[in-house]
């Protein structure tokens, strides 16, 4: 009569192909059942390295290979000194202070050519950026003008300026205010438009669009010119410095040159290095700091 | 409440017909590329009533939400509208790079303090993620936070523009109640432009079907609140509105009539 409701016979269970538990290769194919593949969690498949020494170890690799060249004699010295002689030269030109001295000068053109490059090329995009008037006035010029190569204006830039420090700094500005410009413009034309109206129904005044909506979307953009801008700032340096300079890391350079030490070019280079790597620590603070609201990738 | 009808659109005709109505649009005409979306549009929205605008995909009912909120001005016709007034989108659209408090906050006249945004936040039930970037919200928090950010501004007429479509069907009942329950806390005038009927009758005093470019069929609501879709005259209205919109119910097979 309730034979339907039973419960189900314990000899019809164990043959169900149902078990959860059973080993996935013990009938898989007999039944037809998929196999199952353990997903392992991500913890477990992350290495133990810290990220740190993750990225250290590449430049450590590169610099035993470099002196074990040295050491076995493939590197000869004049051509590339060891890396215990450069270090060596670089505690040198520490303690006797010239390499501060050049540090301290070359920062300070790095320094005011990037403020001048700021203010430029951020001028220039928001001009450009937030009115029609300013695009059409305005974005012919710049992009007629950034493909000009600025190294190519140094002899121009000593006729104008003399040989002082206002050709150097005028051709970091130069190579500084493209990138910017160009990131910071894109930047602001990307901004959503749907934003933008959703300010407008809130009530925002012109202004109140551009500062709580425009610019802070724009920012992205703004970041990447910078990176950018660092870069090329560095480049524009170590092209300026070379000139007519007497003072700053560059005008360390040229002298080393002259006397053939390719240890102290070497020292020098590094510091041009460290000094990037230190640019670009600024930035990725800054876009901690200033981009965390930013939904995006940050990559596995 | 007294609703202050003005900052017209265009010059109204006769100031002295403009007291008691929170919307009111006389031969509103917008012309896209020559064609006519709206064409000779005649609207009135009473202070404090909840009216519901349904219509066809492209019928123009979104258009004429984004004229009321002064968003879309190459119109002809009178048009006037509180100027309090609060738009809540389909999407969000809280600015990423604000948190959510002072999201609610912009465009706010003066210096408000955050204990204003509190408060609204308060209100839809999101006091506890005040500080919270929108990217961490999840889609029915980010429409409330949106719907405080409309709030927090008092306004005299809200404009709703299918706030509820592209949430899940839980989350969605439970803001359909939220702006219910605001609706009658704050006694505003609400325009909430759906293309969900039963969401219309559930919500409004009125409901009105768009079509052609005008309001082609009004009907009042007259169920009890809070209603309820088991209500036999809910889906007589519901069937009548549907066939309005070009739809013929089937009676009872469909599985949301039951």
């Amino acid at each position: 009569m309730s034979i339907s409701h039973a419960p189900p016979d314990p000899d019809v269970v164990t043959k169900s192909p149902a078990p959860e538990a059973a080993p996935a290769e013990s009938d898989a194919d007999s039944v037809g059942r998929p196999e199952l593949v353990r997903l392992v969690p991500s913890s477990t498949r992350r290495t133990r390295v810290p990220r740190w020494l993750r990225r250290t170890s590449g430049p450590v690799l590169l610099l035993i290979l470099w002196q074990l060249l040295s050491s076995t004699g493939v590197l000869t010295p004049d051509v590339l000194a060891s890396p215990g002689t450069i270090a060596r030269v670089a505690g040198d030109l520490f303690s006797d202070g010239s390499l501060p001295n050049a540090m301290g000068v070359s920062l300070q053109r790095v320094a005011i050519g990037l403020l001048f490059g700021v203010v430029v090329g951020t001028g220039l995009a928001l001009v450009s950026g937030l009115f029609r008037v300013g695009e059409d006035l305005v974005d012919a010029s710049v992009q007629m003008l950034r493909t000009v190569p600025f190294v190519g204006l140094i002899p121009l830039f000593i006729i104008w300026f003399g040989i002082g420090e206002a050709p150097k700094i005028a051709i970091i500005t130069l190579g500084v205010s493209f990138p910017l410009y160009l990131n910071v413009y894109a930047g602001i034309r990307g901004v959503d438009a749907q934003l933008i109206e959703a300010g407008e129904s809130l009530g925002l005044s012109r202004w109140g669009l551009v500062r709580h909506v425009v610019l802070p979307g724009a920012l992205p953009g703004a970041m990447t010119g910078l990176r950018y801008s660092l870069g090329i700032s560095w480049l524009a340096l170590v092209f300026a410095e070379q000139i007519n300079a007497d003072a700053g890391i560059g005008f360390l350079m040229v002298q080393a040159r002259d006397f053939l030490r390719t240890d102290v070019i070497v020292v020098c280079l590094i510091v041009y290095a460290f000094l990037g790597l230190l640019a670009d620590f600024v930035v990725r603070t800054l876009e901690r700091l200033l981009l965390q609201w930013r939904p995006t990738f940050t990559g596995r | 409440m007294a609703t202050d009808v003005h900052r017209p659109v265009t010059t109204p005709k006769s100031p002295s017909t403009e007291t008691r109505s929170a919307v009111r649009v006389e031969g509103l005409t917008r012309s896209f590329d020559g064609r006519a979306v709206i064409d000779g549009l005649d609207l009135d929205v009473k202070p404090g009533e909840f009216v519901a605008l349904l219509g066809r995909s492209g019928c123009g009912k979104s258009t004429l939400l984004r004229i009321l909120a002064g968003l879309d001005r190459d119109i002809e016709g009178t048009v006037l509208v509180p100027r309090r007034k609060a738009v809540a989108f389909q999407a969000p659209r809280l600015m990423p790079w604000k948190r959510v408090w002072r999201n609610v906050l912009l465009g706010l006249p003066g210096k408000p303090d955050r204990a204003r945004a509190e408060r609204a936040l308060e209100e839809v039930g999101l006091d506890h993620r005040t500080h919270a970037w929108p990217k961490t919200l999840s889609g029915g928090e980010a429409q409330r936070a949106s719907l405080a950010r409309a709030l927090v501004r008092e306004p005299d007429l809200l404009l709703l523009d299918e706030p509820f479509g592209a949430l899940d069907a839980l989350t969605r009942i439970k803001a359909q109640r939220l702006v219910d329950e605001l609706w009658q806390r704050r006694g505003c005038a609400v325009l909430l432009v759906t293309h969900d009927v039963e969401e219309a009758v559930l919500l409004a005093d009125r409901v009105l079907v768009m079509d052609e470019g005008v309001i082609a069929y009004e009907t009042e609501i007259d169920l009890e609140r809070p209603r309820g879709i088991s209500d036999p005259r809910f889906g007589e209205l519901r069937a009548e509105l549907l066939q309005r919109l070009g739809v013929d119910a089937p009676e009872t097979s469909h599985p949301a009539a039951a």
